[in-house]
């Protein structure tokens, strides 16, 4: 029988713990397990035979410790094959006479993954990937991942399981007291992902006994459509007389997870400290009881790392500003790789209410299958809420869905077929929440009719791809209304019939409705009102513009969704706060306080928002240029001699710096051409070290002081900075390092570049260095902080 | 050998964060506006704070500038020195979690001065965190000796992979240790305390 059709109709025991049983054999304290799968072949099969003769019906082989980061890739295979013949063999052995299945399992990697840890998510993808090819060859009928605390390394080893083998997959994570993993997902966030991949179960297993973990049990229970599986410890560690035991014996054990399986668990066993007599009581206390089918949910769930948005709780608010259409500022961000902008543009949304990010990169030129997944990565490093991945390059939308950590909203479809057999397929794979538009072949129709029959055309393909219809949120299109006036009663009335009609969720790019219209925000505030009211969804929108969020509230507030309307109250306070001190800010202009004086005030004191408002009043009388050497630099000036002077120290000259960047960024608003007279230089922490805050300040300093400086980031290899110096033909490097262990790296960086890059010189700086030790490893100059990088970097030009 | 997980979130959060503290790891030295951002800093900074600590009490035997662990033997006239009268230790690490990098990395580039905050929040919470476990293991046994690290003194950094074999820190408490032997998170510590005979 297949383990799934088995499940579907039986209360399904796995096995219990495997350390503490190896030990009453003899294994060593410390010992690894899988060791003993070739050097205790016997003891292994005695192990899995209990657990089969005690009523299991999966047994996990043992092979949840190896992996190839441990053991060389022989004895990896060689340890797997193993495992699973002793547990095949174990299976015959047994007296048992229920149905018996053979899983490989998977543990975690030991390994924290990129951007935090130093294991990239493709190499987690293929060491999983290793193991499970060896499983299938060794004949194994489904695989098991558990203990995962990791989302992303969760989903690393399920694409490996899919793309390596068609036996069906168990995951199972270990939640924390708190009810989430140790890198912050939830359940719900982890029903999401793991639905989204395809999982067949999903569960909880270790960390905790039973009592602890049926929080999280049942809110796997309430938006899982997926069978659940509960496989906790036997309590928590105590220790006797020099032994070790758990305090949940079997019979209270037992007694605890039939709750479980009352609410509707349906697969069930034991993790550490529970032993054969474990089994035994389950298959006691579960024998005559039936499997509780389960209910297909039917959510509507995006998530990211750590956060779930579920449709049709509130209407959503998706972000529209990381997209370089119409914006000059954007655009220009993008061609020059300045990911600060588009990042810090990701956390404003965030701050401003947003509970989803658009995130489009798509101008001509750029390489956006290279582009699109580094922005999605590095948003997902700054922001907690889920992104939307929007671009319409296949290639582009599969990478960045692929190392997407949760489960993401995908833009878009639409009824052209090509679209949607390019489309359908990834969101098969990767999961998503897909945005369908209602126009195909022939272009957007006219009539409200006409774009419901696309929607069901596109649902009908999405459901030969296997896609759900849950999973699909329908865009009928706001198309300007400047041109056409029913324009928006027929965008409404398309959004109506397919929300009442189908049950499907709906979604707009309401700011379209404007176009070409003045104060286009009136519009848009309006039409989103009416939209709402229509039974939208959820809506691409600006965060910034008052209107949408006036709109967006009162609506909240008016139909009941606002409890004591605090929400509203807290906005219309705020409001008026801003309203206030833009108030102020015009009465010292008209005053004619501002001036040069001030800038350079706001800059020495650090005043981040004075400086760039001070900033846009002067660039109205004043060339940009001239505000920069006059002011902005003299300032900085001021204040990093008093640095150097120790007359003030770090946090003061970071703050200036960051009032003065404030302040370029409103010049660089203003003038497209940036100051590009100064020489380029390549940044980058060294080959195994993930500190980056120095060399972030240093990052900073160089900016403000004109240079054009590209920062590779940390964790970089040899190779790729000399690829980089060679590549912009810079003629300074600056390298930062904290450890001792990766000062090495350090060292060898430096003696390749100037053996192939004999032209650039090297600075070195980090908490571990000093001189002597810079001068040891052969580096051109040591700078003790961030102003003598700057010093030295002048003398460049 | 048994492994004990604490999750110290509750008892934490009765220990106020010492922003003079905080301000000393930035090497602030003056206010110049800083101690506000500090304030913010801390108030977006604690909800993402976790506290979980793992240990194991082990038996050790010291000899001639060698210190032996269950688990491996290790070269260290410093620990050597420092666990003279003791015949067992608690190996712990401890961890402020995730939280903070994360928050490291979300200032790194829009505002180097948070960063350099949050780097000196977390230093100080997870200093706190060693000091609260500390405490509670002394109320154990009658004379423990301070806590040693790898890195102090001679005890080398490559002492770090024992330590996490033994323990199971990623598996516990989801500490990890890179190639380099750099901790992730990195708002995190592991030590040795001696109990003396």
């Amino acid at each position: 029988m297949n383990v799934l059709d088995f499940i579907r109709n039986n209360i399904t025991l796995l096995d219990g713990g495997t350390g503490t049983m190896l030990q009453g054999m003899g294994l060593e304290p410390g010992e690894p397990t899988e060791l003993w799968n070739l050097s205790h072949r016997e003891e292994i099969t005695k192990l899995h035979k209990a657990y089969f003769d005690a009523g299991s019906n999966i047994v996990a082989a043992n092979t949840f410790g190896i992996n190839a980061l441990k053991y060389d890739d022989q004895t990896v295979a060689e340890m797997i094959t193993s495992a699973i013949g002793c547990a095949r063999a174990a299976a015959k052995l047994s007296s048992g006479t229920q149905e018996k299945f053979v899983a490989l399992d998977i543990g975690p990697s030991g390994k924290m993954l990129k951007p935090y840890g130093d294991l990239d998510f493709e190499d987690a993808t293929e060491l999983f990937a290793k193991n499970i090819r060896i499983g299938e060859k060794a004949g194994i009928d489904l695989i098991l991942i558990e203990t995962m605390n990791d989302s992303l390394e969760t989903k690393a080893a399920v694409i490996a399981a899919k793309e390596n083998s068609d036996k069906p997959v168990f995951v199972f994570n270990a939640y924390g007291e708190d009810d989430k993993l140790l890198t912050g997902a939830t359940p719900e966030v982890m029903v999401s992902m793991l639905e989204g991949l395809g999982a067949d179960v999903i569960g909880v297993n270790c960390s905790l006994g039973p009592a602890q973990l049926m929080r999280v049990v049942d809110r796997l229970l309430a938006v899982s459509s997926t069978p659940v599986a509960f496989k906790p410890n036997a309590g928590l560690p105590k220790e006797k007389d020099g032994r070790v035991f758990y305090d949940v014996l079997p019979d209270a054990f037992a007694g605890q997870i039939v709750e479980a399986v009352d609410r509707g668990v349906g697969i069930i066993g034991g993790c550490c400290g529970t032993t054969p007599e474990y089994i035994k009581a389950l298959a006691k206390r579960t024998k005559g009881l039936s499997v509780k089918p389960i209910h297909e949910k039917d959510l509507t769930v995006v998530s990211s790392y750590m956060s779930a948005v579920t449709f049709g709780d509130a209407p959503v608010l998706i972000g529209e500003r990381i997209n370089p259409t119409g914006k000059k500022r954007f655009r220009q961000a993008l061609v020059e790789n300045d990911t600060a902008y588009i990042l810090g543009e990701g956390i404003r949304q965030q701050e401003a209410g947003c509970h989803i990010l658009d995130v489009n990169v798509g101008i001509p030129d750029i390489d956006e299958a290279a582009v699109l997944p580094e922005t999605v990565e590095a948003l997902q490093e700054v922001c907690s809420i889920p992104l939307q991945i929007d671009t319409s390059d296949p290639a582009a939308m599969e990478r960045s869905l692929r190392r997407y950590n949760g489960k993401a909203m995908i833009n878009s479809v639409s009824g052209k077929k090509e679209v949607m057999d390019a489309v359908f397929p990834l969101a098969k794979k990767y999961g998503g929440v897909i945005v369908a538009l209602t126009l195909d072949e022939s272009g957007i129709p006219q009539k409200a009719e006409q774009r419901f029959e696309i929607a069901k055309k596109i649902l009908a393909v999405a459901k030969e791809y296997g896609v759900s219809k849950k999973d699909i949120v329908f865009d009928t299109l706001a198309m300007t209304v400047s041109t056409d006036k029913y324009s928006a009663t027929e965008t409404l009335k398309a959004l109506k019939m397919i929300k009442e009609r189908l049950g499907c969720h709906t979604l707009l790019g309401v700011s379209n409705i404007s176009f070409g219209l003045p104060k286009r925000d009136f519009v848009n505030g309006a039409f989103f009102t009416l939209a709402l009211e229509n039974g939208l969804s959820a809506a691409i929108m600006n965060p910034f513009s008052a209107e949408m969020q006036k709109a967006y509230k009162t609506y909240l507030l008016l139909t009941g969704k606002d409890e004591n309307c605090l929400d509203y109250i807290e906005f219309a306070n705020k409001a008026e706060e801003i309203s206030v001190q833009s108030g102020e800010k015009n009465a010292a202009a008209e005053s004619g306080e501002i001036g040069e004086s001030k800038l350079e005030y706001a800059i020495v004191k650090g005043l981040k928002d004075e400086a760039a408002s001070l900033t846009a009043e002067m660039i109205k009388t004043k060339a940009p240029l001239e505000i920069v050497n006059d002011t902005v630099i003299p300032a900085l000036d001021r204040v990093g001699k008093d640095f150097e002077e120790k007359r003030v120290y770090l946090p003061q000259l970071l703050m200036s710096a960051e009032a003065a960047k404030s302040a370029f960024e409103v010049v660089k608003a203003s003038v497209s051409a940036g100051n590009d007279s100064k020489c380029k230089i390549i940044l980058a922490t060294v080959k195994g070290d993930i500190h980056d805050i120095g060399k972030n300040i240093v990052k900073l300093l160089l900016q403000n002081y004109g240079f054009k400086v590209i920062d590779l980031g940390k964790d970089v290899a040899p190779e790729t900075i000399l690829e980089a110096v060679t590549k912009e033909n810079a003629p300074l490097l600056g390298l930062s390092a904290l450890m001792t262990t990766t000062v090495p790296f350090m060292e060898q960086t430096i003696r390749l570049v100037h053996e192939k890059a004999p032209w650039c010189k090297v600075v070195v700086g980090g908490a571990v260095l000093n001189l002597e030790y810079a001068e040891k490893i052969g580096a051109d100059k040591y700078a003790k902080d961030a102003m003598e990088t700057v010093r030295y970097a002048e003398t460049f030009n | 050998m048994i492994v004990t997980v604490r999750d110290y979130a509750e008892t934490m959060r009765g220990v106020a964060v010492d922003k003079a503290e905080v301000a000393r790891y930035c090497s602030d030295k003056g206010d110049g506006g800083f101690l506000a951002v500090i304030d913010e800093c801390v108030a977006e900074a604690l909800p993402l704070v976790s506290y979980r600590v793992c240990f194991s009490e082990l038996p050790v035997s010291v000899c001639d500038g060698r210190v032996t662990f269950p688990f491996a033997p290790v070269e260290s006239k410093a620990l050597a020195k420092n666990l003279k009268k003791c015949d067992k230790a608690v190996v712990f690490c401890a961890t402020a979690g995730i939280g903070i990098d994360r928050l490291i990395a979300k200032y790194a580039d829009i505002s180097p001065v948070k960063a350099l905050a949050f780097q000196g929040i977390g230093a100080e919470r997870i200093e706190a965190l060693c000091e609260v476990f500390c405490d509670d293991i002394k109320k154990d046994y009658k004379v423990i000796r301070p806590r040693f690290s790898p890195g102090y003194g001679d005890l080398g950094l490559d002492f770090q992979t024992g330590i996490f074999s033994a323990l199971q820190c990623g598996k516990r408490i989801g500490v990890t240790l890179s190639d380099s032997l750099l901790m992730s998170p990195t708002k995190s510590v592991t030590a040795i305390i001696g109990v003396e005979k």
